[in-house]
């Protein structure tokens, strides 16, 4: 067991190294020279080669790199050009709005999907199986911004129930904070629910299948037991590996929506240091959520072979 | 004349599956109406007039006009053919790359096919909004650059499914007589094993394509995709932002078209899924 724990930390901390790789090839190795994205093309060349020292482009590309991860991994990952605030500070403030709409959109997921799955694979192949693959296709194809722009339409512009967008900071309170994300959250969450409902539907049709399932309702066990206690606790497996892994993308998605109810979180902040050529931001945010995505899907990698001997040993 | 008679039942279990039918009748009218607005579209979609400005469904403009005066359906026609464009290009930058990744490791195996998997276990933390982010502030935004963010975000899924075909075609006694008589890496590789692992590719496809075109439409929401005054979905979305309460049918026909064209692909992948597999269909 501690084999495979180590063998699995061994092998994410390879695939960080490559996402700070792949991250460092793209902004420092291909055509197009940092300091002059930074400045715009019409800059003077003793500005430019100013800030190509003051960023060490000046050095050769591995010192380059060696310093940015070095730097990187003690927590420092840049100073932003447009704020003068080390990035790890801005993303720390944003996050206290990103990260609340991720979990808030995960627990709409969660809490939404499970149960739907549950009630679709108890009705197989009858009207409510119907009713809930079909809000399951539609939940897939509906962009999850168009779905936000259309609750501002109904409850901001039609019903004036709730402000369009923004968000006034937690300082004014937890409820005002979690109005302002709620609509955002469902939307956000939109997409990954309709996937988790129909995973979790497939993952306990298949369990309801299996012989020990026959057996306990032959042993006469209630069907609500045999549903609850035998069938969805061995589902839960996939379940839990969707639902980890979908994390990540709500991470990423929450940038989108972001934009669409005005809130001032990661993706905001690196939309606008795009158009301010803020360059060490971007850098940041991006490694921090690359990084973000990839120790999670390690973690539920690990957390499937706990659960799950045949993994380990596979 | 036995495949002659599996094919003809296959046809008549797709044309019985409604699942399928729908998709295929939704698959064709987008593909339909891209192809007509190559050469026609009710009006010029760049044509704009300020007189006619942000206007609901009307007989000289069924779906209204933007901000611009622009015909909203004329735009939403030319959108179709970005929207193809993107889905295939990102798709078939996906599959061309992920499959080499995924023949380097499941054939040659060992130190490579491990540090492919990591380098393919990193990209996987890149999704397409965070590769084009990255990407859109090194160059410029452009559509090319949308399609190759899309494209490296399907990467993971293409290499680890060739990966996993070649690891179990490649020790089968097919194989193993190829190499016996003196074929080489190259042959054994291109001729015996890589045809063999297309289908789960091109089902894979099928899936990823719709996937594409949510994605261009989030990243030209964006700003990060298409860029003015070319028609595409998720800019009119973007555009239609600002003038909800003006003209909400701005925002609802972009979107619906987007939803439909997804919804279409995606039970036309449910369908074939189902009809080339039987064994799944029940669940």
């Amino acid at each position: 067991m501690q084999r495979y724990v180590v063998r699995r930390v061994a092998a994410l901390a390879v695939t960080l190294f490559f996402v700070s790789l792949l991250i460092f090839v793209v902004v420092r190795v291909l055509p197009g020279d940092p300091a002059l994205i930074i400045l715009g093309l019409e800059a003077s060349p003793e500005t430019v080669a100013r800030v190509r020292h003051a960023l060490g482009l000046d050095q050769p590309i591995p010192v380059q790199y060696a310093r940015w991860v070095g730097q990187a991994l003690r927590g420092d990952l840049g100073r932003s050009i447009q704020y003068d605030l080390p990035v790890g500070t801005l993303i720390l403030s944003r996050l206290a709005v990103t990260l609340p709409l991720t979990l808030l959109a995960a627990g709409f997921m969660i809490v939404a999907a499970i149960p739907l799955g549950v009630f679709a694979a108890t009705r197989h192949r009858r009207w409510g199986d119907y009713l809930t693959m079909t809000l399951s296709q539609l939940g897939v194809a509906v962009p999850g911004f168009w779905a936000g722009l259309l609750l501002i339409l109904l409850f901001s512009v039609r019903l004036g129930w709730v402000q369009s967008g923004g968000f006034d900071g937690w300082g004014a309170g937890l409820w005002p904070g979690l109005r302002s994300l709620l609509l955002p959250a469902i939307a956000l969450g939109l997409f990954q629910f309709a996937v988790l409902a129909r995973t979790t539907r497939s993952a306990l049709l298949e369990v309801l299948r299996e012989e020990y399932v026959k057996t306990a309702r032959a042993k006469g066990v209630a069907e609500r037991a045999v549903l609850f206690r035998h069938a969805l606790r061995n589902a839960l497996i996939p379940i839990v590996t969707v639902a980890g892994i979908q994390l990540g993308q709500l991470l990423a998605g929450s940038i989108i929506l972001e934009s669409v109810f005005y809130l001032p979180g990661l993706g905001r902040l690196t939309l606008a240091a795009i158009s301010a050529r803020d360059l060490p931001v971007v850098q940041g945010v991006v490694l921090f959520v690359a990084s973000m995505i990839v120790t999670v899907n390690a973690a539920v990698d690990i957390l499937y072979g706990l659960l799950d001997p045949r993994i380990r040993y596979g | 004349m036995a495949d002659h008679r599996e094919r003809r039942r296959r046809l008549s279990r797709a044309l019985h599956h409604v699942t399928f039918v729908v998709g295929c009748l939704i698959t064709l009218a987008l593909l339909a109406t891209a192809a007509i607005s190559v050469i026609y579209t009710p009006r010029d979609p760049l044509e704009m007039s300020i007189a006619a400005r942000l206007q609901g469904p009307s007989a000289a403009h069924p779906l209204g006009t933007d901000q611009f005066g622009r015909d909203i359906l004329s735009r939403v026609m030319q959108g179709a053919i970005t929207s193809i464009l993107v889905g295939v290009i990102a798709v078939g930058i996906g599959m061309a790359v992920g499959g080499a990744f995924g023949i380097v490791s499941g054939y040659f195996g060992g130190w490579l096919d491990e540090t492919f998997m990591r380098l393919v276990d990193a990209i996987q933390g890149f999704p397409a909004i965070l590769s084009a982010l990255l990407l859109t502030a090194v160059f410029k935004p452009t559509l090319t650059i949308s399609m190759v963010a899309i494209g490296v975000a399907f990467l993971p899924v293409f290499a680890r499914l060739t990966r996993a075909s070649f690891l179990e075609f490649r020790d089968r006694d097919f194989v193993l007589a190829a190499r016996a008589l003196g074929a080489g890496d190259r042959a054994l590789i291109g001729r015996h094993i890589l045809p063999n692992t297309l289908p789960p590719l091109i089902v894979q496809a099928t899936i990823s394509f719709p996937v594409a075109i949510l994605a261009e439409a989030g990243l030209s929401y964006l700003g990060l995709g298409t860029q003015p005054p070319n028609p595409s979905w998720g800019l009119m979305l973007k555009e239609a932002q600002g003038f909800l309460s003006l003209n909400p049918w701005y925002a609802i026909f972009p979107g619906g078209a987007i939803a439909l064209t997804v919804l279409g692909l995606n039970l036309l992948g449910d369908g074939l899924r189902d009809v080339l597999d039987p064994k799944t269909a029940s669940s």
